[in-house]
């Protein structure tokens, strides 16, 4: 246990802020500690989480990515279009071909880093223009409503009315959510290619004099951001029941800060899966809590701003304490 | 004009390469495909363009030759713009004189300069990354502005700022005096100062630049204070332009500003590049968008093209220095 928390003071320090705060919302809100809003805050934040596990693969690699979110949407548009010439399909279809997109897309991005040597964060800037400019200029703005009936029928997988009449529900969005956060877990803590992620994204010619592939490893964290990028889209689409060419975004940089927030670095070689989930929640257990205390929502992305620099802050500077700092601090001054 | 460009080459080095090939390209092609193009309406209209972008991009400049990002900087402008905006209100609005609006053009330089100052002693004794900083300070600001005017617009401004946004002095817009006298503050600070040295010493190695005894928080401190009030004078000239406040107005230019930094020939880890090459790099960018408004698209093509025209200039570059052609120095 002790080790768990020294080999895990992110995620800990994280879950101890979470249960904190929804301590404190559970006293002064009605509604917040119930089994019925939990299983709310897991529907809304899928989404977000589905991204985010993508999102963290790529950190870990020591890449960043700022175009998932845009490739996103063209994801939803190309699939929504796609799914019109098959006449209907099904979710597996569905989401075969938003994954595939997801993949292509992401692919772009590695090929751009690796091949041409151009640093993540430029390549992913400038894909991030064309994807948008792109879907922008052939879709006019113009959002789809006409979308086949499976794709926005909700579907709900487990439901149960509680005592009090609340219900709780378990929707498709969460079983998704759910297969993408292992399969992120499994990939990057279970199989010799999360390894490698690991290695390449701490010490990239390291890596490159170990054997490790590293063309390999760009394709592979790109790609897989690709797929949940895709994965993700679909599912928004399915979430809103429209597609609407600039719904996501600005999301990119959201879901950065969540990642970041959960203990990813900028710079690569560290991250877990829990500590991004958690990141997610944590935002989200906010935003939830200041709803349901009446705060205006104009004030919400103010006070979930000013919470991650006061996080960020904290945790870094508690870290510096550890280090020799003493002799900084007159360097400092 | 090659030989202008060759001149200019040599005198502000290797970064000129790419942006001064892109708009030789640029000139030459538009300049084929229509004929309105080389024509006074083209470059009046440039000119009328380039200020907001450009303030921006110099604000956004700063922060990544030290190694780092400035993601606020659209809502630091606007924060900025309200601030004047609520001054002049105070002051009697449309009836408001020249007074409140230097004080107002004050408060918003030192609003702009707070935000930036507060983001630089985070970065500066955290150690945090600047992405995450200004991420959660872009967080925070444009919460703080959607609060405060419930995302609508502030207007009514005195008649005397109208030149400040769209007037001429002598033929030359107003704004873009501005921008041209801030680009070359910049340049001087850049190149001729103290501070300007450690900035560029700071993003090619920070550890190394401490032990040489600079105090390097003190510089990234004013560094990001800089950039802060930089965003302040884009948020007064975008103040005038639209003769309104929104916290949303300019925000598509956020991530535009870095690729124009890039495209410019800075280093995305920090420590090289010029304030010159950027400027061609901004020039080439809204003649392009210029450009393809002539021959019939619209804004969201030109946003793909800026797109394709840095994924470009990073693929020349990388396949001229493979082939290490002498023009262009090796970038890691």
């Amino acid at each position: 246990m002790r080790s768990f928390v020294r080999t895990h003071a992110t995620e800990v320090s994280l879950l101890a802020v979470i249960i904190a705060i929804s301590a404190v919302l559970s006293v002064s809100t009605a509604n917040f500690f119930s089994l019925g809003n939990a299983f709310d805050l897991l529907n809304i934040s899928s989404v977000n989480i589905i991204f985010a596990v993508g999102l963290l693969v790529v950190l870990i690699a020591g890449g960043i990515d700022i175009s998932f979110a845009v490739a996103a949407s063209v994801v939803q548009y190309g699939t929504a279009i796609a799914l019109g010439w098959i006449g209907g399909g099904g979710w597996i279809s569905g989401l075969l071909i938003a994954g595939s997109l997801g993949i292509l897309l992401g692919a772009i991005n590695a090929f751009l880093i690796h091949r041409f040597r151009v640093i993540s964060i430029v390549a992913t800037i400038s894909t991030f223009n064309i994807y948008f400019g792109l879907l922008m200029f052939f879709t006019k703005g113009v959002s789809i409503y006409d979308l086949p009936d499976w794709l926005t029928d909700r579907v709900i997988l487990f439901e149960h009315e509680m005592p009090d009449g609340t219900w709780i529900e378990i929707t498709l969005p969460v079983l998704v959510m759910v297969l993408c956060v292992i399969a992120t877990w499994v990939l990057i803590t279970r199989t010799t290619t999360g390894r490698q992620l690991y290695a390449f994204g701490d010490n990239p010619e390291g890596a490159r004099r170990f054997g490790i592939n590293i063309g390999a490893m760009q394709f592979i964290a790109f790609g897989w951001l690709g797929l949940m990028a895709g994965i993700g889209g679909l599912i928004q689409a399915h979430y809103a029941q429209e597609v609407v060419p600039n719904a996501l975004y600005g999301r990119e940089l959201d879901v950065l800060a969540a990642v970041v927030l959960g203990g990813a670095r900028l710079g690569g070689g560290k991250g877990s899966v829990l500590g991004c989930v958690l990141g997610v929640l944590l935002i989200s257990i906010t935003q939830n809590g200041l709803n349901l205390m009446g705060v205006s929502p104009f004030a919400f992305k103010m006070i979930i701003g000013a919470i991650i620099l006061v996080a960020i802050t904290l945790s870094n500077s508690r870290i510096e304490r550890l280090l020799p700092f003493v002799s900084q601090k007159g360097a400092g001054r | 004009m090659s030989a202008i460009v060759e001149r200019v080459k040599t005198l502000i080095g290797p970064e000129m390469a790419g942006p001064g090939l892109a708009f030789l390209a640029v000139v030459l092609v538009f300049g084929i495909a229509s004929p309105q193009f080389l024509s006074a309406a083209t470059f009046g209209s440039v000119a009328f363009q380039l200020p907001e972008l450009g303030l921006l991009t110099l604000a956004m400049l700063l922060p990544i030759l030290t190694g780092g990002l400035n993601l606020a900087i659209t809502f630091t402008a606007n924060i900025a713009g309200l601030t004047l905006a609520w001054v002049l209100q105070a002051n009697g609005g449309v009836e408001a004189g020249p007074g409140a609006f230097l004080l107002g053009s004050v408060l918003a330089i030192l609003v702009g300069a707070a935000s930036g100052v507060i983001m630089g002693l985070v970065i500066a004794f955290t150690r945090a990354h600047p992405i995450l900083v200004s991420l959660s300070m872009m967080i925070f600001l444009r919460g703080l502005g959607e609060f405060l005017t419930r995302g609508g617009d502030v207007s009514g401004f005195p008649a005397f700022l109208g030149p400040l946004g769209h007037g001429s002095f002598l033929g030359v817009p107003i704004p873009l005096i501005v921008f041209v006298v801030c680009v070359l503050a910049w340049n001087v600070l850049l190149t001729r100062t103290k501070l300007g040295f450690n900035t560029y010493m700071i993003g090619s190695n920070l550890e190394a630049t401490r032990y040489s005894g600079i105090n390097t928080r003190k510089v990234i401190v004013l560094v990001y204070a800089l950039s802060g009030a930089m965003c302040a004078i884009a948020g007064i000239i975008m103040l005038a332009r639209f003769n309104s406040v929104r916290i949303g107005h300019g925000e598509s230019y956020l991530l535009i500003t870095v690729l124009a930094c890039f495209l410019g020939g800075v280093n995305p880890f920090g420590g090289f590049g010029r304030v010159i090459p950027v400027f061609v790099a901004l020039v080439v960018l809204q003649l392009l968008s210029s450009g393809l408004n002539l021959v019939g698209a619209n804004q969201h093509l030109a946003t793909a093209v800026w797109g394709l025209l840095l994924a470009g200039v990073m693929v020349l570059r990388f396949v001229a220095t493979k082939f290490k052609i002498s023009f262009v120095r090796k970038e890691t």
